[in-house]
């Protein structure tokens, strides 16, 4: 931690809560047809707010989307330069995702790699109809062309900050902390 | 020009010496030995043991035939530096030394040697189990015992028979006691380790049995029996009891049953691999006691050199057997450091019984006598290092060990045959 | 997730409980890749795993290759027959050569015990035992440990038998380890001529009949007989053999219900399991085939990362 200092909230639960609703609010928007939607979280971060998302839509159509949970380090390209293997999370989707409207969730959007290996993977899993991308953060930098459907907010970055979202359920009070590394 | 080895512990069980004093040397024998004495040439041997010259009674020369793994001179030089000035020399040669030409051919090559070579014959042609050496023949050339070493005589009636002839030309005959059909292909000690480790085992009765059939014949026939390599407990139990009765039993026990059990093996060096294989604490411990108390009565290294190649294999196919003529007296010493053995018990071990049991010279620092002489640093440490190796060979699992008190000097009639560089220090 | 930096999996004795876990836990997901339609991920791209097989089995060797490819690695197999080892090229050199083409994991079966300890100590490639003589047999632990874990949901506690040649049996020998870490208590029965001297010392129970051994028993694991041991005199015939230690349907009048049945495979029927005893209701020995492949995923991953 003390690697770290200073951190900064930039942004407070109370703004987290509104930019997910408004997050929620879109998706509904944009999907009129809800009932072949299928949020895939990606772990472990992304499926806390997968499951953030999932109840604000539920609050406002009644709809329960069913949340999955995609772990992403078999399809991660940068396998052979780490040390240890990355413990592996069981991939966990409710259903078949063949001909489903699938929508990415990530808590934040950096260099693209992350979320090319989450578009592996459900590809792997079957033929969707659709896939699309929410997130909550997009911090910039990025290393492959791709954007998200859906962004809560951009924060403007340099590369010796690190960005970081907490969850409730995680033990943490929710917030987004920005860090300088330090040198 | 005579020599004069001052100041040194004088251990000499024979003549009931063991204390400070000089030896002097003229002419390649022993002419005085007392206080004070001068002479042409001085060595100083203060803090030194002075001692008869070791005898090895069990190694492995490799020559004729496996001059790859080692050969009479390099295995000499390699005694030598061990404190040794006489080896016996077992007779699994190629070809065997199964007759007078072999036993006269390794005795010509001896000639040149560091150390004075005794020959041992086989019991059977070509070790082969099945029907007598020519015996008489290898006498007269000089062996001084006979063994089928590396296998038992498998057949009894034969062993009997080979005990008897060999008392026509009073030879002891020195039983490699294994019962092959209860080896069954083993390659270590049975027991918890041989289980857990998936390897098939040597059992104890595998030698222990065998050691009773041969002292059986031997009181049968009134041979002199001797014990090679004893690994086990109930061995050097059996053996106690032969004696107890009055046989004319010997046994001798290897540096490496003393210092090592199978729990060694647990990461399959193959270089504890040997024949009898290291056996359990107990067993150790029993060994260690039967020494002591003269049961056995001698240690031999059983010097098994091997090429690396012989060793850098499957476990299963690696060959049996370690180097042992270098580290010998380092490891008896380290018996002698932790109060399980004298000093005079070590040279009564390593020098005195081997002399008895093969009849033949040395044992002893007798006026008048060939000065085969030691010199021991009994607290001189050093790493055991097979780049300082003088045998062909460095296929044992001491390799980088610490060990505690060496050889420093070593005299073949007088002359020196090994002198450790420390040496050069003293005036 | 308890996982080191281990460079070879040489055998369940030098594992602990933990890092057993963590294996079982990482097949899980393995598993689930397993059964999808695109039974591949691209993990292992790029890597090499030699399948170094000089001793005839097509089970594990399968069983390692299917693991390698659905991992994406590029898998080579190379065989007694096929190796220069029958040239009279020694293992050290065969080793070497195979390390020359810059294999990153090795996977070795040979028929003497201690053959992975001489690899992993001369190459810098991770070395993956899968059958050393009557050593061990690691992987085969493991996945039956997953077998019974995905049915018991827990190995602590129960009680396990293994019947038939517990002396020559690297699979036994394995199983005893992994299930003891795992606290499960261990029965072991079979000829006499068949159970190891000091086999207490692994901390099991040594049972008189396959009667006495199966009693109460939660798992029942059957070892293969190999009949070229009777010629060793190991025992009097295969009759006589399966009469007393044969698992039939008569003997499991009294088991438990939830009792589960495995065999590592190839089975003789007949001998040391009846027909309808492999195929019957508490049989889970093709679950283990299947499970075989997960489990050594996981190994394959697990171990891919840590070449020296």
């Amino acid at each position: 931690m003390d690697r770290h200092s200073p951190e900064t909230r930039i942004i407070s639960a109370e703004k987290m809560a509104e930019l997910i609703q408004d997050l929620a609010e879109r998706i509904v928007r944009e999907n009129p047809d809800l009932t072949d939607v299928i949020l895939v979280g990606i772990r472990s971060r992304g499926a806390h707010l997968a499951g953030r998302i999932a109840g604000k839509v539920r609050e406002m159509t009644k709809v329960l989307l069913p949340v999955g949970i995609l772990d992403i380090s078999l399809y991660r390209d940068d396998l052979r330069s780490r040390i240890d293997q990355p413990e592996l999370i069981r991939t966990e989707i409710p259903g078949p995702v063949e001909d489903r409207n699938i929508i990415l969730v990530d808590d934040v959007l950096f260099t693209g790699r992350t979320i090319r290996a989450a578009l592996d993977g459900i590809m792997d899993l079957g033929r969707a109809r659709k896939i699309q991308l929410a997130v909550l953060v997009d911090r910039g930098h990025r290393e492959l062309p791709i954007r998200a459907n859906y962004t809560g907010q951009y924060v403007p970055t340099s590369l010796e900050q690190t960005i970081r979202v907490r969850f409730s359920e995680d033990g943490e009070e929710d917030g987004v902390i920005l860090r300088e590394l330090a040198r | 020009m005579s020599l004069i080895i001052q100041g040194g512990r004088i251990i000499d069980p024979v003549n009931g010496r063991d204390r400070e004093g000089d030896l002097l040397i003229e002419k390649g024998r022993i002419v005085k030995v007392g206080k004070t004495l001068s002479g042409d040439r001085r060595i100083d041997a203060k803090g030194l043991w002075v001692v008869p010259g070791l005898i090895d009674m069990h190694v492995h020369l490799r020559e004729p035939g496996y001059e790859y793994k080692e050969t009479i001179e390099t295995g000499c030089r390699a005694a030598a530096a061990g404190g040794f000035t006489a080896v016996a020399c077992m007779p699994n040669t190629n070809p065997v030394n199964d007759n007078g030409a072999v036993t006269d051919f390794i005795l010509t090559r001896a000639r040149s040697a560091a150390v004075s070579v005794h020959p041992v014959g086989a019991i059977t042609r070509g070790s082969g189990g099945e029907g007598l050496a020519e015996i008489g023949e290898m006498a007269e050339a000089g062996v001084v015992a006979l063994s089928d070493d590396g296998r038992p005589v498998r057949n009894g009636q034969l062993m009997r028979r080979g005990m008897e002839y060999a008392g026509t030309f009073g030879l002891p005959v020195i039983s490699h006691a294994e019962d092959l059909d209860l080896c069954a292909g083993g390659v270590m000690h049975e027991g918890v380790v041989s289980t857990r480790l998936g390897l098939r085992g040597i059992p104890s009765v595998a030698e222990e049995s065998m050691v009773e059939r041969d002292i059986l014949l031997a009181e049968l026939t009134g041979a002199a029996l001797h014990v090679a390599h004893v690994s086990a407990r109930g061995t050097v139990m059996r053996i106690r009891e032969a004696k107890a009765r009055g046989l004319s039993v010997t046994a001798e026990v290897t540096p490496h049953h003393l210092t090592l059990s199978h729990e060694a093996l647990l990461e399959y060096d193959t270089n504890l691999k040997v024949n009898p294989p290291l056996r359990t604490e107990e067993d150790r411990q029993a060994l260690i006691a039967g020494l002591a108390d003269g049961t056995i009565d001698a240690v031999a290294s059983d010097h098994a050199p091997h090429n690396i190649a012989e060793k850098e294999v499957e476990f299963d196919q690696a060959a049996f057997g370690m180097v042992g003529l270098e580290t010998s007296l380092p490891l008896l010493l380290q018996l002698v450091h932790e109060g399980r053995l004298t000093p005079v018990q070590l040279v009564e071990r390593m020098s005195v019984a081997p002399a008895r049991i093969l009849r033949i010279k040395g044992g002893a620092l007798s006026e008048g006598e060939a000065a085969d002489v030691t010199l021991i640093d009994p607290d001189l440490s050093f790493t055991v290092d097979a780049a300082r190796f003088y045998s062909r060979s460095f296929n044992t699992p001491f390799l980088g060990r610490e060990l505690k008190g060496k050889a420093v000097y070593t005299l073949l009639r007088g002359k020196p045959v090994y002198r450790d560089p420390v040496m050069k220090d003293r005036k | 997730m308890a996982w080191g930096k281990r460079k070879d999996l040489l055998g369940i004795e030098d594992l602990s409980r933990e890092e057993i876990e963590a294996i079982l836990d990482t097949a899980e997901s393995f598993k689930d890749v397993s059964l999808r339609k695109i039974k591949k991920v691209p993990t292992l791209r790029g890597v090499t795993v030699v399948n170094f097989f000089l001793e005839p089995s097509t089970r594990t060797r399968t069983s390692f290759e299917l693991a390698g490819k659905r991992l994406s690695a590029d898998v080579i197999n190379i065989s007694a027959s096929s190796s220069s080892i029958l040239k009279g090229e020694s293992l050290k050199d065969t080793a070497w050569n195979i390390e020359a083409m810059n294999a990153d994991i090795l996977i070795v079966r040979h028929r003497a015990a201690g053959v992975a300890h001489f690899l992993s100590g001369m190459l810098d490639c991770s070395v993956i035992n899968a059958g050393d003589g009557a050593h061990e047999h690691p992987t085969q632990a493991l996945l039956d440990l997953f077998s019974i874990r995905e049915r018991k949901q827990k190995i602590d506690g129960l009680t396990v038998a293994i019947v038939g040649d517990i002396a020559h049996s690297r699979v036994a020998r394995s199983n005893i380890f992994a299930l003891r870490k795992l606290g499960a208590l261990v029965r072991i029965a079979g000829p006499g001529t068949m159970i190891p001297l000091g086999v207490e010392a692994m901390d099991v129970q040594v049972c008189r009949s396959l009667d006495e051994a199966i009693d109460g028993a939660d798992v029942i694991m059957m070892l293969r007989i190999q009949r070229e041991r009777q010629e060793k005199s190991l025992f009097p015939s295969v009759r006589e053999y399966a009469r007393f230690f044969g698992l039939t349907r008569q003997r499991l009048q009294g088991a438990k219900k939830d009792l589960l049945i495995m065999h590592p495979g190839p089975i003789n029927r007949g001998v040391e399991i009846a027909p309808d005893v492999a195929d019957g209701p508490y049989s889970i020995i093709l679950d283990q085939v299947t499970n075989g492949v997960a489990v050594r995923m996981a190994t394959l991953y697990l171990y891919s990362g840590a070449k020296r």
